[in-house]
């Protein structure tokens, strides 16, 4: 079996290097100076989309023969599976209105999550018994689905605010557009940083009390912050610069809060480095790439994707949801934070489709809404997991 | 009621903004749908005569008027929302530890933040009143706002008839005049019908629908989650809901509680396996379960027979009970019988089941003056022995802890069993007193002759299986569907009509649809393909 594990995961980095191919070719199609003429440019991305798709599908399936079941169990396998039905999506809405820079968008979100998703632990893990149900792939592969159509209609949305946000002057407009565009630069910074340190091999050894229990944590990268009244014990590594405060509990929360400022300090280096160098907002610096882009066409491709996503979200993050839960935990509901944000998701969007329907609210008001909704749903796959586990617990 | 009479003839009810019929605006109601302030028409619900925009005199018309808002709705929606949020920052009580006191623990564990949240309330959330008040005022809302708007819009789409009123066609937003004699309407009709189009005459005005169906999937996926919440609701009826909890020790047969006497239930065994590396089935997992301290399960298992019992009628007698059913309850696998279904929820490995003991000299362990055993889970309170030795059980915790220096039982269970035995030589009135548990034995009073040893003992599983009796699933069930078949149905079809009238220079064509309008140009471009009518622009200015 060994031997699926090996061609598995190169099917993965395969699709990986595809969907970056794709993205060039959609950035291409910026240069198509005419409207509609040549669609070369956009023909060949869409394409070599398609191929990374398979291949990517080919990732799933030989994983699945390799375990046995369904590689939606963990944190890992999940946020692949969502970057690929995000891809999924992105090719559904580009065959009903063929924009193409939406792949110049769409696709490094897929890229970035497939790279965040490799930064946890990779390898293939048995299941509980509360897991082994065919309803736990049918409700996580379609929740994924309906997550990924959802995400499509941010990327719509981010479009859209990068062209229309007025870049003359600073508004709440531009700041709130820096800070999304600082939260990519903070995850592109997570995923360079975990790699380099993991490369190096660093690991720093700490004794600290957990509990009243003394107990070896191990961090992977340099310390930052160091569990509250802990002692390094690693000769040369480099000694915290101050303890994580007291009341972060729990074995790992400390090391975890050292990621975190680790990712925060890595995104601001590489946001002002990247204004030092263009001397402008970032979003301004985009924005003449994206005047081609026909505002009205972005703002509904982002409608459309709620309209289309709402529904398979439902289906998938409730209802299937819930008749799983029925079967393994003899109730279909029971409050878990994992449920209680899969229902918030189900609310927030709920409100969207309200409030598209009154004046007004079409346009940039929909689009920071889109904005909001994808924060939920990343919210709810990270931080739901990694802060406040519940019973559905990955990782 | 002051009906008003358009000049196409048709008599529309107070408060419609356009006329059913032609469409025509009518004078006097354009402020209800805002269409003063603007170029063109709101077209949301076709300007019918919605109740909530036409009174507001008594306090009932303020109450409709209140719930009916769509803004009203999308404000409990989003408190809602924050809401949950905020309960979901720490665990809520029912995650909590069961021995721990939640108005300690929120303090102890999380600080001054966790005091206030504990006596905020949120630590209870969904259960809170103000919780189930924000869903009922939800539920209300739905149910008001969509009367409100189903009736007059279903009335208007109904008398809609093709030929519109000039006003009405000009102010449409997508919207396009013809100045030509040579169109060809014949093929327009055609390409319409090709379509899908539904295509309607009047004296050579023409209306083309399709997916007028779309338009009554929002009030079908409420009427879905109206039946939901009542499933929900039905709850609360004990006849429809049962829901307990039984341990059930390894051999033992006991009464399904929350069956009125009826099921008996019998553990076979229980069983739990874990993943083993060295198990060629699991080896695929090796990474992973040397990466995890401690095992990870497999299955959970109980094998069991459940009896029902035939004498109920006969109360105080002895319960005869007759097979009905034998089987496993595993996660994911309830074990189901009659209307009820046992889950696998938890257990206890090892719990004690026997006890037996010896009585020796304090010094010599090799004497023997008698042994008896304990039934851990139905002691006796003395044993008399052979030898004319009593022992007596002055005190018995089953789950024996030290708690600020006090010997307590921290469970009923037998998962820790410890002893203050008496122990009455032959012929004597004085005991001696000792305490023994597992590990300890302790001489009371320091100056007892005898000594009882712990010879043997016996433990078994026990599992824990939740008792389940829900009547209202098929509700919430049948809800659910229809909540799906109600937003399908609205979210991918929209409604879409097409005007096109003819003019003494030519013909006008507007178009409408519910939602995507960029996808309603697309259908009309393809629509007018060589009919000579000229493609219709969208009027509409995005202001941004
Ligand atoms: C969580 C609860 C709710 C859900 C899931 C829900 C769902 C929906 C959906 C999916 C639509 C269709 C939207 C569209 O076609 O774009 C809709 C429409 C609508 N909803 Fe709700 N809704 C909820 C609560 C409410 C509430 C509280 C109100 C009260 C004001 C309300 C009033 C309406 C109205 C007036 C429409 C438009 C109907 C039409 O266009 O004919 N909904 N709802």
């Amino acid at each position: 079996m060994g031997d699926l594990t090996t061609i598995s995961s190169n099917l993965l980095y395969a699709a990986f290097f595809i969907y970056l191919t794709a993205t060039f070719f959609f950035g291409g199609t910026i240069r198509d100076k005419k409207k509609g003429s040549s669609r070369v440019a956009g023909n060949i991305g869409i394409t070599i989309t398609i191929i990374g798709f398979l291949t990517q599908l080919g990732y799933f399936f030989t994983r699945w023969g390799a375990s046995g079941h369904a590689p939606v169990s963990n944190l890992f396998e999940y946020t692949t599976f969502f970057g690929m039905m995000l891809v999924f999506a992105f090719i559904v809405l580009y065959f009903i209105y063929r924009v193409d820079l939406l792949g110049l968008f769409a696709l490094p979100i897929a890229l970035l999550l497939i790279a965040f998703a490799s930064m946890f632990p990779t390898e293939i893990s048995p299941l509980v018994p509360s897991l082994q149900s065919h309803w736990l792939y049918i409700h996580v592969t379609t929740a994924s689905l309906g997550q990924g159509i959802l995400s499509v209609s941010f990327v719509a949305g981010l479009i859209f605010l990068i062209r229309q946000v007025d870049q003359t002057k600073r508004s709440k407009h531009t700041m709130w557009l820096e800070f999304v565009i600082y939260i990519i630069a903070a995850t592109v910074a997570f995923i360079v940083l975990s790699s380099t340190f993991s490369a190096l091999n660093y690991q720093a050894e700490f004794e600290a009390p957990v509990e009243g229990q003394p107990v070896t944590i191990t961090y992977e990268m340099p310390a930052i912050t160091g569990p509250a009244g802990g002692e390094l014990l690693t000769e040369d590594a480099a000694s915290p610069l101050f303890d994580a405060p007291e009341w972060m509990r729990g074995e790992d929360a400390a090391k975890k809060f050292n990621t975190f400022l680790w990712a925060v300090a890595g995104g601001l280096v590489l946001y002002w480095g990247l204004r030092l160098i263009f001397r402008r907002r970032i979003a301004a610096v985009i924005q003449p790439l994206l005047k081609k882009v026909n505002p009205e066409l972005v703002d509904e491709v982002s409608y459309r994707a709620v309209a289309i996503g709402f529904p398979v979200f439902t289906l998938g993050a409730l209802i299937f949801a819930m008749i799983w839960a029925q079967q393994a935990w003899d109730r279909f509901w029971g409050w878990d934070p994992k449920e209680v944000w899969a229902l918030i998701t189900f609310f927030f969007y709920a409100a969207y489709l309200h409030l598209r329907l009154s004046r007004g609210w079409q346009g940039m008001k929909s689009a920071w809404l889109a904005v909001g909704g994808f924060g939920i749903i990343m919210f709810n796959l990270i931080a739901v997991n990694l802060i406040i586990s519940g019973l559905h617990s990955y990782a | 009621m002051n009906e008003i009479t358009c000049e196409c003839g048709h008599v529309n009810p107070e408060g419609t903004v356009l006329c059913e019929s032609c469409g025509k605006p009518v004078e006097g109601n354009q402020h209800i749908d805002g269409n003063d302030q603007k170029e063109l028409l709101n077209m949301r619900y076709d300007g019918s005569a919605r109740r909530s925009q036409t009174y507001n005199r008594t306090w009932v018309d303020k109450i409709w008027n209140f719930f009916s808002s769509v803004k009203v709705g999308v404000w409990l929606i989003f408190i809602t929302v924050i809401a949950s949020a905020v309960g979901t920052i720490f665990p809520q009580e029912v995650f909590i530890p069961g021995n721990a006191d939640p108005a300690t623990h929120y303090r102890d564990q999380y600080g001054i933040a966790g005091q206030i949240y504990y006596q905020l309330g949120f630590h209870d959330l969904f259960s809170s009143w103000w919780y189930m008040l924000l869903i009922a005022m939800i539920g209300i809302s739905i149910v008001i706002a969509s009367i409100d708007r189903f009736f007059p819009l279903y009335k208007t789409l109904k008398n809609q008839k093709p030929k519109r009123h000039e006003l009405f066609m000009k102010k449409q937003r997508v919207f396009g005049t013809t100045e030509t004699q040579n169109v060809d309407v014949e093929r327009f009709k055609a390409n319409l019908k090709k379509r899908r189009f539904r295509v309607y005459e009047q004296d050579g005005h023409l209306l083309a629908e399709k997916n007028r169906f779309a338009r009554w999937g929002p009030y079908v996926n409420h009427i879905g989650l109206i039946i939901f919440l009542l499933g929900a609701l039905l709850r609360f009826v004990p006849a429809f809901y049962v829901d307990e909890f039984i341990w059930v020790r390894e051999g033992e047969t006991i009464l399904i509680s929350g069956t009125d006497g009826q099921y008996y239930i019998e553990n076979k065994a229980f069983t739990l396996e874990t993943y083993d590396k060295d198990n060629p089935d699991d080896a695929r997992f090796k990474e992973a379960i040397e990466n995890q301290n401690g095992a990870i399960p497999k299955t959970f298992r109980t094998d069991a027979v459940i009896y029902e019992r035939t004498n109920s009628d006969v109360t105080g007698a002895e319960a005869e009970l007759e097979q009905v059913k034998e089987g496993a309850s595993t996660m994911n696998n309830p074990l189901k019988f009659g209307d009820y279904a046992l889950y696998q929820a938890s257990y206890q490995l090892n719990e004690f089941k026997e006890m037996s003991f010896k009585i020796h000299d304090k010094d010599d362990e090799s004497t023997n003056y008698g042994e008896f055993t304990v039934d851990l889970t139905n002691p006796q309170s003395t044993y008399e022995l052979d030898e004319g030795y009593r022992v007596e059980i002055a005190n018995y915790f089953p789950d024996y802890e030290l708690e600020d220096g006090e010997p307590v039982s921290v469970s009923k269970y037998p998962r820790n069993p410890a002893f203050v035995f008496q122990l009455f030589p032959p012929g004597e009135s004085e005991p001696e007193t000792s305490f023994l548990g597992i590990g300890a034995n302790v001489d009371a009073g320091g100056e007892n002759e005898y000594k009882l040893g712990l010879t043997e003992f016996d433990v078994r599983d026990v599992t824990g299986l939740t008792v389940k009796k829900d009547e209202t699933l098929w509700l919430i069930a049948f809800g659910g569907a229809v909540f799906m078949i109600g937003v399908a149905q609205g979210m991918y079809w929209n409604h879409r009509r097409i005007w096109l009238q003819p003019r003494s220079d030519g013909v006008w064509i507007a178009g409408h649809t519910n939602k995507n309008w960029y996808a309603l140009r697309m259908e009309i471009d393809k629509a007018i393909e060589g009919t000579g009518i000229e493609a219709p622009v969208d009027q509409h200015e995005m202001k941004s």
